[in-house]
């Protein structure tokens, strides 16, 4: 601690008036002078300068901080009066049950069991939170997220569990909401732990595989019934988001069934539906998959490692801290069979054939599209196809979902080479220079150097090849995730083979359940080019290690429109899913008595479009399209609270479209 | 800011001149020179520079603390803690393991009072921002931020016992509820860890949360507590292979467990109508961990005067403290008003009347030697009774409440007590400084206070008439669902009604003869069983009434300490209330278990952790560090996984509490 100041001037003062009497000895003592100098300057070293300006910001940022708390938030910046808010003024009420179904990745997984490597983390987050663990111990990390490749379920001696409740996705990440703002306006109208229900699963396993290893959905059922019961024999309203809807799909279906048919049912009966559930509100559904999941699983990139790889290429790559980082998220993900039901179905006769894209005619002017653009211009600008020339010479081929090369993804189907995947023979004998490059597990270190250069030669693959295009490069994984998903389209529904549950998840090829009153929304953002197909080309192998995922995206391949940006395509979406997966079912496979909807129950499209948020203040903001951000939009939470409130899909406004998805609907030909 | 930056420079070379020069003093005084040498040397620095440096500095080590203290392996505190006291047991979950225990029995958790967190749906606006966060457990900051909001919404309505308008406030959900109280203040976490070491997992343990402040029919009322306890439990029986479910409650929570099981059988509107063999069905067995079942002792002071023996003991060492306005908050008197409001610490006030736990001039527990904390584990009842006879006076527990230390012990001869019970409350109040701060001691009037104070001594009946009389709104309220007889006749159709659920002197057990009851508690650490009132003199307080803390005893192994008179247990539960129902009225069949249940009490002895690093003890006997107590725990998995009560060995005794439930005589 400093002296007193006053003590401190004395003593200077005093030291001034000795300095006469000792001024004489001033040259005996210079060198002892020098020699303190030296210390002195070597007290006030370095050490001292740090502490020193650590403490001055420390101070500074307190005092902010502190500033930052006490002044009163400026009416201006205040928020906006949420839905919540307002609608219970307007006297809306709690009435509806509600049930929350979160997606993918979105879940919190806690460890219950784990190697010793993990000691500490009992009952600790690995996914979610902050995500400390992967800084810390990232082997020990990956190792522990990982399934088991063979049966899809734990490892051995390893348990990790979804979080449960509430908390288990209210925020992804600190400060990263996902139902939270949901959550918060249900329970300004009333609602609270006991008419609110979070069903959390682990979502890294197949849908049938919840229930076998954690009877997820027998306690989904029992939770339902229960709610039903203690609120006065009101029917739920279920709230699914991105793969929760194909997961509320897989339900629906389970829970009629016959405990002892197939794989086991609920044996809830043929009525269950009709009497338990009032609505399901599916947020950003992936009814139909996401082309996401096919680069997902052939090179682990999302569209954002993609650009980060054309920025430092080489960096994703090289061995940083013993990790290969891309290789080691590649064997992760493909030992999570969840990833499999987010692959495309219903191939070319959804996403369109090596010629004929169902979003033919689309322009992508998004980035140029801003929020005060007067959407009806859009519209007549989609509806009409008036496309600039000078940026648009040739329709986009969406259909092509994986082309190797650009000239592939443009050229007319007969200069394609039409390879069939099916009949390649996976040559092994060439496979072994790769073993070097470290002990972890991918399949593709089986796959000959030769049959990787055909499948890559000038070909171009849809939604019907790219399966098997996998089921050629990841056999294992591919025969294991298909034990529990199909993509397929039925051509008779009736066929027994229906029964099992693989089929339960796919929209095309499972009945809806008898319940002529149920609602079925399909509710999503718009806006944001949301990626449609790839362009990819071999990896070249440099250096003595071969990296050993061949395939990569080509991040060099910037089109001239928007629609070809960093070796994807683009199409109209809410950033993950496209508008054809999320809309298609309500807009036209659903519409109607149809033969996937017997009972003829009411579907409703609605789309937000997106808005960016105006400045940073508003973060995320209120009227965002994004996938996971459009859980904070306005527009959406009112719909959602009027709908649990007991509005009909007509008292909130029926259908509400601004993307094409009509007319698109109208190309895909299926039989309804 | 910036001045000062630029101050600097400029001041310095003239410092730096008469630094330098001052280095030229001869050598002689160099000790004085050296230190004023110093203080320039900082003048250098102005006042602020210094505390940054300061500031830094701190920062600096703690960050490297902080970043040593992370990157230590997570073994290093057992390590060190096996070098000074030699290799620690394995925890139960590892020992067991090895044996080959497995997850067997699904397993429910009840949590007692206080220790659930609670959680905020809808509040005023004072409390902006809290939106599901905890406001009980976790680490409480919101009490001292805004305390006057934070009593606001704990309380509850003190007409109807629920949510005041405009206030939802929630137990929290999940494990997570009750698992740790405050940060490192563990509750149910390390049974939970432990369990699963054997294969437990969320699918097959439940913790039943509810809100523990309401009465327990007024859980399912607003919250359907109950029916939600119901359904997990036939879903977990189902899920796991129709193996029933073992229930573990501690404290309060056995009590709701007692209810829970009448209102499952019982008939729809008030019950869950589960039907007449819903328990034999899906319980395998209740493991009571330190269960009040015939009540606490302890409620009683806290009712009447919000004083536990922690409350009264800081009373005596800092008199006045409490009573005074600090933060223009009345402490004591606003956790007055606010407990008031919880029905469900009314459930806790001693049952069975003067049978149970003694009149004036008896109690079961007579001849009871107290010797503190000095007791140890190897102290056999045997001796007690040896030298009982000496030169202590017995302490008189029927007197739960005695005003004046000579009338706790005076022969039940010279007590002459004036009926208070029809005693006029005065309108006028003594004083109305007491700020707006409701208790209902404002309508009693001086009249009223002396009334109570001259009747001179209270047993277990007459607290509660005490209690009618003191407090008669709160009382009314809660003689709406608890009820503390002992009933005469249990056939009676009266006891159908819920508010006898809880009590176990007035309601059978379920007919399920394959169920077994265990009562688990600690015992060693003396407990609070009777005390010393004496009327509050000082002229700012709101309550008349507080705990006499100046009688004392001073020999050793007196029962009376500040006040308070001492039993054996746990240090907040009685043995007998613990272990009373299991050692005698549910022992073999008698009218209170028809079925004829098999019971157990197993008690531990408290030793006390024996140093700091052990934290609360492995071998704890306290009423909730006893959650921690290896030998409980490994009990408690043993019959989760399969095994009954004579394989853990049956009854396991430490106290007088066989002798004890011999002296009480009841109808069985």
């Amino acid at each position: 601690m400093p002296p007193n100041p006053i003590l401190r001037l004395r003593k200077i003062y005093f030291s001034v008036r000795n300095n006469e009497d000792t001024i004489i000895h001033a040259a005996k003592h210079k060198a002892t002078t020098e020699k303190l100098k030296r210390r002195r300057s070597m007290r006030w070293s370095c050490v001292d300068s740090c502490c020193w300006a650590i403490g001055y910001l420390c101070t500074a940022w307190w005092f902010v901080f502190f500033l930052y708390h006490s002044v009163p938030v400026p009416a201006m910046l205040q928020a906006p009066e949420s839905p919540g808010t307002r609608l219970s003024r307007d006297g809306v009420k709690a009435f509806h049950p509600v049930v929350l179904v979160p997606g993918v990745v979105t879940g919190g997984l806690q460890l219950w069991e784990g190697q010793p490597c993990a000691e500490g983390l009992f009952r600790k987050r690995l996914w979610g939170a902050s995500f400390t663990e992967i800084l810390t111990r990232p082997l020990c990390w990956l190792e522990h997220l990982s399934l088991d490749s063979e049966t899809g379920l734990d490892p051995l001696g390893i348990r990790v569990r979804a979080v449960p409740g509430l908390v288990a996705t209210d925020y992804f990440a600190p400060c990263y909401f996902a139902w939270a703002v949901l959550i918060e306006n249900l329970a300004k109208i009333g609602y609270e732990g006991k008419n609110l229900h979070m069903a959390s699963y682990d979502w890294r396993l197949s849908f049938h595989n919840t229930e076998v290893r954690d009877q997820s959905l027998s306690r989904l059922k029992s939770k339902i019934e229960l709610m039903y019961v203690t609120n006065g024999y009101k029917k739920v309203v279920v709230v699914p988001h991105s793969m929760g809807a194909i997961y509320f799909l897989h339900f629906l279906k389970w829970v009629e069934t016959p405990t002892s048919d197939g794989g086991g049912g609920g044996g809830g009966g043929p009525g269950w539906c009709a009497k338990h559930i009032k609505a399901i509100v599916n947020i950003g559904p992936a009814f139909l998959g996401i082309p996401k999941a096919v680069s997902n699983l052939l090179s682990a990139e999302g569209k954002d490692i993609a650009y980060a790889r054309a920025l430092a290429p080489g960096f994703l790559d090289s061995e940083l801290l013993k990790l290969q980082t891309l290789e080691h998220l590649v064997r992760m993900s493909h030992s999570w069979d969840s990833i499999v039901s987010l692959l495309p179905k219903g191939g070319e006769a959804i996403w369109g054939g090596i010629d004929s894209p169902v979003e033919e005619g689309h322009t992508c002017i998004y980035s140029k599209r801003k929020s005060s653009q007067p959407s009806l211009n859009d519209l007549h600008k989609q509806n009409f196809s008036i496309k600039p020339e000078s940026w648009v010479k040739e329709p986009t081929k969406y259909g092509r979902i994986i082309a190797f090369g650009k000239r592939a993804s443009e050229l007319p189907s007969s200069q394609l080479s039409n390879l069939n995947v099916k009949e390649l023979s996976r040559g092994g004998s060439t496979s072994n220079d790769s073993t070097s490059c470290g002990e972890f597990w991918s399949e593709y270190n089986e796959l000959s150097r030769e049959s990787i250069v055909k499948v890559a030669e000038n070909t171009a693959y849809t939604a019907t090849t790219v399966l098997d295009l996998l089921r050629f490069i990841a056999p294992k994984m591919m025969r294991r995730a298909e034990a529990h998903f199909s993509h397929g389209i039925a051509d008779d529904l009736d066929d027994p083979k229906y029964g099992h549950y693989k089929y339960w998840s796919n929209p095309l090829e499972t009945k809806l359940p008898d319940a002529p009153g149920m609602e079925m929304y399909c509710i999503y953002g718009v806006g944001i080019p949301t990626e449609r197909s790839y362009i990819y080309k071999l990896s070249t192998s440099s250096g003595k290690c071969k990296s050993s995922i061949p395939f990569r995206r080509d991040g060099s391949m910037d089109g001239d429109d928007m629609c070809l940006k960093g070796g994807a395509r683009f199409a109209d979406g809410d950033g993950s899913v496209p508008v054809t997966s999320a809309g298609f079912m309500c807009a036209k496979g659903w519409r109607g008595k149809t033969r996937f909807n017997p009972s003829g129950m009411d579907t409703f499209v609605r789309e937000y479009k997106h808005k960016p948020p105006g400045s940073l203040l508003e973060s995320r903001g209120a009227e965002s399209g994004a996938h996971v951000d459009i859980m904070g939009n306005v527009g959406l939470i009112e719909d959602v609270l009027r709908i649990a409130a007991g509005a009909s899909g007509q008292e909130i406004g029926g259908d509400r479209v601004y993307s094409d998805l009509i007319t698109m609907s109208e190309r895909i030909s299926i039989k309804l | 800011m910036p001045l000062i930056h630029r101050k600097k420079p400029t001041e310095k070379p003239s410092e730096e001149v008469a630094d330098d020069d001052s280095q030229q003093k001869p050598h002689e005084s160099s000790k004085t020179h050296k230190k004023s040498n110093g203080g320039i040397e900082k003048g250098k620095w102005s006042c602020i520079d210094s505390c940054c440096w300061f500031i830094g500095c701190v920062c600096v080590t703690w960050w490297f603390l902080l970043f040593l203290y992370n990157a230590m392996p997570a073994s290093f505190p057992q390590y060190v803690t096996e070098r000074i006291t030699g290799p620690l047991p394995d925890p139960p979950g590892v020992k067991l393991k090895k044996e080959g225990l497995k997850a067997k029995h699904p397993v429910v958790f009840i949590p007692g009072i206080v220790t659930g967190g609670l959680e905020l749906w809808e509040g005023k606006q004072c409390a902006d921002g809290l939106f599901r966060k905890r406001l009980w457990g976790g680490t409480f900051g919101e009490v001292y931020k805004r305390p006057l909001c934070w009593v606001e919404h704990m309380s509850l309505d003190n007409e109807t016992g629920l949510d005041p308008a405009g206030i939802r406030i929630r137990a929290v959900s999940g494990l997570v509820a009750a698992d740790y109280f405050a940060p490192g203040y563990f509750v149910w976490a390390v049974l939970i860890a432990n369990l699963a070491h054997i294969g437990y997992e969320e699918k097959n343990m439940y913790m039943a949360a509810y809100d523990w402040r309401l009465s327990f029919q007024n859980t399912e009322v607003r919250d359907q507590t109950l029916s939600r306890m119901k359904s997990n439990i036939e879903l977990m029986v189902s899920t796991n292979g129709g193996k029933k479910a073992v229930i573990v409650p501690h404290s309060m929570g056995v009590l709701y467990f007692l209810h829970f099981m009448k209102w499952v059988e019982a008939p729809a509107p008030m019950g869950g109508g589960g039907g007449p063999d819903w328990c034999a069905k899906h319980i395998k067995a209740v493991m009571n961990i330190g269960g009040p079942f015939l009540g606490v002792p302890k409620a009683v002071a806290g009712l009447f005067s919000a004083e536990a023996k922690d409350v009264a003991v800081a009373r005596a060492i800092a008199p006045g403290f409490l009573d005074t306005d600090i933060f223009r908050l009345q402490t004591l008197q606003h956790v007055m008003r606010m407990t008031r409001t919880w029905d469900s610490t009314m459930s806790m006030i001693p049952k069975g009347g003067d049978t149970i736990w003694g009149g004036v001039d008896w109690s079961p527990e007579k001849g009871h030697i107290c010797c503190g904390k000095k007791q140890k584990s190897n102290e056999t009842r045997g001796e007690a009774d040896e030298n009982s006879s000496s030169k202590i006076k017995p302490a008189n527990y029927g007197r739960i409440i005695s005003f004046g230390k000579e009338v706790a012990e005076a022969p039940p001869s010279e007590i002459k007590n004036i009926d208070f019970r029809d005693a006029v409350k005065g309108q006028s109040i003594p004083n109305h400084t007491c700020g707006d701060v409701w208790t209902e001691y404002h309508d009693m009037g001086i009249a009223g206070i002396k009334a109570i104070a001259e009747y001179k001594v209270y047993t277990a009946d007459a607290v509660i008439d005490l209690l009618h009389y003191v407090a008669p709104k709160m009382m009314a309220r809660g003689a709406a669902h608890f009820s503390y007889g002992v009933a005469d006749d249990l056939d009676d159709p009266k006891y159908k009604h819920h508010k006898y659920w809880s009590n176990p002197l007035e309601t059978k057990l379920p007919n399920a003869p394959e169920m077994e009851i265990y009562s688990l508690y600690g015992v060693g650490i003396p407990t609070e069983r009777a005390y010393v009132y004496k009327l509050n003199q000082s002229p700012d307080s709101c309550i008349p009434f507080q705990i006499f803390t100046s009688a004392h005893e001073e020999e050793e192994e007196s029962c009376l300490k500040a006040g308070v008179y001492n039993v054996d247990g746990d240090e907040t539960v009685p043995v007998l209330s613990a272990g009373f129902m299991c050692a005698k009225a549910w022992r073999g069949k008698t009218r209170y278990n028809p079925s004829g249940i098999k019971t157990y009490v197993r008690e531990y002895n408290h030793s006390p952790p024996s140093n700091l690093l052990e934290g609360r003890g492995t071998q704890s006997g306290a009423h909730v560090d006893i959650m921690g107590n290896f030998a409980l725990i490994e009990d408690i998995m043993r019959v989760a996984a399969g095994g009954n009560g004579s394989d853990i060995g049956h009854d396991q005794v430490h106290s007088g509490i066989f002798e004890w439930s011999e002296r009480i005589d009841l109808k069985l």
